[in-house]
């Protein structure tokens, strides 16, 4: 296409030899040719115009704002009548405790729901990965957890662990241990949070590493194998060292969903469930945002809220970078 | 046809390209538009389509409740009315709040909850409310209903819908059973006066009590009863925050952790999602519950009729209003004016006694209140209980107390965050209070 884009607009086309482009128009009406440049160089823009118009719109613009809000004492509602603080608003939210506790908070869930979910979904797509009967149905099945609206999965898993008479706090019954606390006591609240999080994610995670597994080279195994490799083997020597860059956009993933977790620890508290519990055990950033910005009305520090979640965002992603680089640098790759 | 001649495909190409690129955007800005949604008035064809914003049940609809959209809409053909309702209290007014302040998606009448009327009326807001001052239905409320919805420069922004005087539901099975009178006034004897003697009677209960069961549902009901009756509760006469040293508040607060730390109560959360506290009503889990006039409708459906003639109504201790709400009309809507009318007929004596007839909600207006239909009626859950003349006479010696724009939140911080930790998680009340103060501090106290 670039000797034809030289040759057109060179101004004189008769001069230079026809190139492919004209040999496929017969009839160069000059008004055409134009239309068909202007398109040929305008529409590439057009078709990827509206992701960046859009992102500007809801994406870029509050970024800004919020960042401008942050520094300002604001009530909702009243944003004509922000009043510039500097950056008293992050000072108060580093001084504050609620903030370290959901920070804390954020961390643990992202923790104990994080690793086991992508543990659980590299064993799951090893096993969907090899031959089995109704592979197609078992695939899809994964999925379905996924497919699930959070507000409907969190609400069965209240109902599951419900301390009264909650399903599993009556098997732990039979075995003899007493009610647990599923609400109200930090750790177990926190792993029942979890416990929905790791149901959701699991086979959509599962599912990008099948989809990395079979991209990997089938003679490897079959060398692995001839000599004399088990399946563990196999799976541990050569299926993990090469989706390696997948399990790391998976991390990364999840380390963001992680961060920003809100629907499941709101909708499992129920009435408390913005506060995060009667004494805060499950409060995580976001819903300390949503408790700062729409219950008490303190914009500012809810900006301030948002914006110290995105650099906390940034500097795990940095992290992950940097490690995966040092990583593949010690393998000589 | 399938080897077309080159120029024909070349001229197609371009023309499929730019409208594929005139899609995209046209796509684009539908998009970015389509954010701009109104779920406000709308008109067509000469007829008006008036939306009324409620939370909870407000008892004005076709279904369960008094009928009266149906009513207006038959007297007045050229309207329509749509009621969006939203379940969660909390919920419905964080997100009018965030309407409220873009001045968009608002219906053309909003309910207001009494514990958010002084945020209504506040700074932030009370410009984007139609003033009602001048309307000749404001002066049909009892005074304090009027003066709560009224700004302190003199704007009225909202008409009430009921009252909450408040009593005492009890379970006369489970009084019988602890060796307790059933009668509905040697019951109110018991606690005449004094919310303490109500903590007495919980311990006589506790004594001999059927297994399994607890004197009250929760701390925080009974913490909201003891506050709802007192002269100064959050805020002063300034608005100002007085929680911590309010007499009011620390009364209430010791009695309910009082009665928290005795098992005096089920631990249950009220009006909680798992329905556990609902389900207490039907297993008999606790003997009373405080009542204002709209939990007696509560108390009925959530007992069911299995459990009917089991439950009654006693005076409380000291008179007091828990709840009663608040129409509104935002002024960006397209039909002020027909909103206006709508919600005072909806607020009208006739329509509160009507409403009541049905669900129990006490009108707030003089008229209404007087009404011998109102006064006589009774509940067929609560046999033969004069359940209008009881609420009918608490609603009558109501004291108006001062509401701060804070209240809301200093409510919730205290018995969410504070009796219900001290409650289920065994937090000591020391501890929990200086947790809420904490709380105030951080979150409040900008």
């Amino acid at each position: 296409m670039a000797t034809s884009v030289k040759a057109d607009s060179g101004g004189s086309p008769a001069s230079v030899p026809p190139s492919p482009a004209q040999h496929r128009r017969p009839s160069p009406s000059s008004l055409r040719s134009k239309i068909y440049h202007w398109d040929l160089k305008a529409s590439p823009y057009a078709f990827i115009a509206p992701f960046f118009l859009c992102f500007a719109a809801f994406g870029l613009f509050p970024l800004i704002y919020t960042g401008w809000l942050s520094l300002h004492k604001v009530q909702l509602g009243a944003e004509g009548q922000a009043q510039w603080v500097g950056f008293e608003n992050y000072a108060k939210l580093m001084g504050s405790e609620f903030f370290w506790h959901a920070l804390v908070n954020t961390f643990t869930i992202g923790v104990i729901s994080t690793v086991p979910q992508l543990l659980m979904a590299l064993g799951l797509a090893h096993l969907l990965n090899s031959k089995l009967r109704g592979r197609a149905f078992l695939r899809i099945a994964v999925l379905t957890p996924y497919a699930t609206s959070i507000a409907a999965a969190t609400l069965v898993f209240a109902a599951l662990f419900q301390t009264d008479y909650g399903l599993i706090n009556s098997l732990l019954d039979v075995f003899g241990i007493g009610p647990v606390q599923w609400e109200t006591s930090k750790w177990p609240a926190q792993i029942a949070i979890s416990t929905i999080v790791t149901w959701r994610w699991t086979g959509y995670n599962a599912l990008i590493y099948l989809a990395a597994m079979q991209a990997v080279p089938n003679d490897l195994y079959e060398a692995a194998a001839l000599d004399g490799a088990s399946r563990w083997r196999q799976f541990i020597s050569v299926t993990i060292p090469s989706i390696r860059p997948t399990i790391l956009f998976t991390i990364i993933v999840s380390t963001i969903g992680a961060t920003q977790l809100f629907g499941e620890p709101m909708l499992y508290g129920g009435n408390v469930g913005i506060s995060g519990g009667s004494g805060g055990q499950y409060q995580t950033l976001s819903l300390l945002l949503y408790q700062t910005g729409w219950t008490n009305n303190n914009l500012g520090r809810a900006s301030a809220i948002a914006w110290v979640m995105l650099l906390i965002l940034l500097l795990i992603g940095a992290i992950q970078v940097i490690t995966a680089r040092v990583n593949r640098k010690k393998l000589g790759g | 046809m399938r080897i077309s001649g080159n120029s024909h495909r070349s001229a197609r190409r371009t023309a499929l390209a730019s409208a594929a690129g005139l899609a995209a955007i046209s796509l684009l800005t539908s998009a970015c538009s389509a954010s701009d949604d109104d779920g406000g008035s709308s008109s067509a064809g000469g007829k008006i389509t008036l939306h009324v914003g409620t939370f909870n049940a407000f008892g004005f609809d076709n279904v369960k409740g008094a009928k009266l959209y149906a009513e207006y809409e038959k007297s007045h053909p050229n309207i329509k009315i749509v009621e969006d309702n939203v379940q969660d209290g909390q919920q419905y007014w964080d997100t009018l709040k965030l309407r409220m302040s873009r001045n968009s998606g608002l219906a053309d009448i909003q309910a207001i909850e009494i514990g958010y009327i002084a945020e209504a009326t506040g700074p932030t807001m009370a410009d984007k409310w139609t003033n009602l001052a001048d309307n000749p239905h404001v002066g049909d409320f009892v005074d304090w209903k009027e003066k709560q919805a009224t700004t302190t420069d003199g704007k009225t922004i909202a008409f009430g819908t009921d009252a909450g005087p408040m009593a005492i539901c009890y379970n006369k099975d489970l009084f019988k059973k602890a060796g307790l009178p059933t009668e509905r006034d040697a019951v109110a004897k018991l606690w005449t006066g004094d919310w303490s003697k109500f903590l007495d009677v919980a311990a006589d209960y506790k004594k001999s009590a059927p297994a399994g069961t607890a004197f009250t549902d929760s701390a925080s009901g009974l913490f909201n009863a003891v506050l709802s009756s007192q002269p100064e509760q959050y805020s002063d006469s300034s608005g100002k925050l007085i929680y911590d040293t309010s007499p009011g508040v620390k009364t209430a607060w010791d009695l309910a952790a009082k009665a928290a730390q005795n098992g005096y109560s089920a631990k249950l959360r009220q009006f909680d999602k798992p329905g556990t506290w609902a389900a207490g009503f039907k297993n008999n889990k606790f003997a009373t519950v405080a009542c204002p006039s709209w939990m007696a409708g509560l108390v009925r459906d959530n007992a069911g009729p299995a459990n009917k003639g089991k439950w009654d109504i006693a005076l409380p201790p000291q008179n007091g209003s828990w709840g009663g709400s608040f129409l509104g009309v935002p002024k960006s809507g397209k039909h002020v004016k027909e909103a206006t009318e709508l919600a005072a007929f909806l607020t009208s004596a006739a329509s509160q006694a009507k409403n009541f007839a049905v669900t129990g909600n006490i009108p707030s207006t003089k008229a209404g209140l007087a009404d011998p239909a109102v006064k006589n009626s009774k509940m067929d859950f609560f046999g033969d209980t004069p359940v209008g003349e009881i609420y009918t006479t608490i609603a009558a010696g109501i004291k108006p107390v001062p509401i701060g724009a804070n209240d809301g939140q200093v409510k919730t911080f205290l018995t969410d965050n504070g009796i219900l930790d001290i409650e289920t998680r065994g937090t000591s009340p020391e501890k929990a209070w200086g947790n809420v103060k904490k709380l105030v501090d951080d979150k409040i106290t900008q």
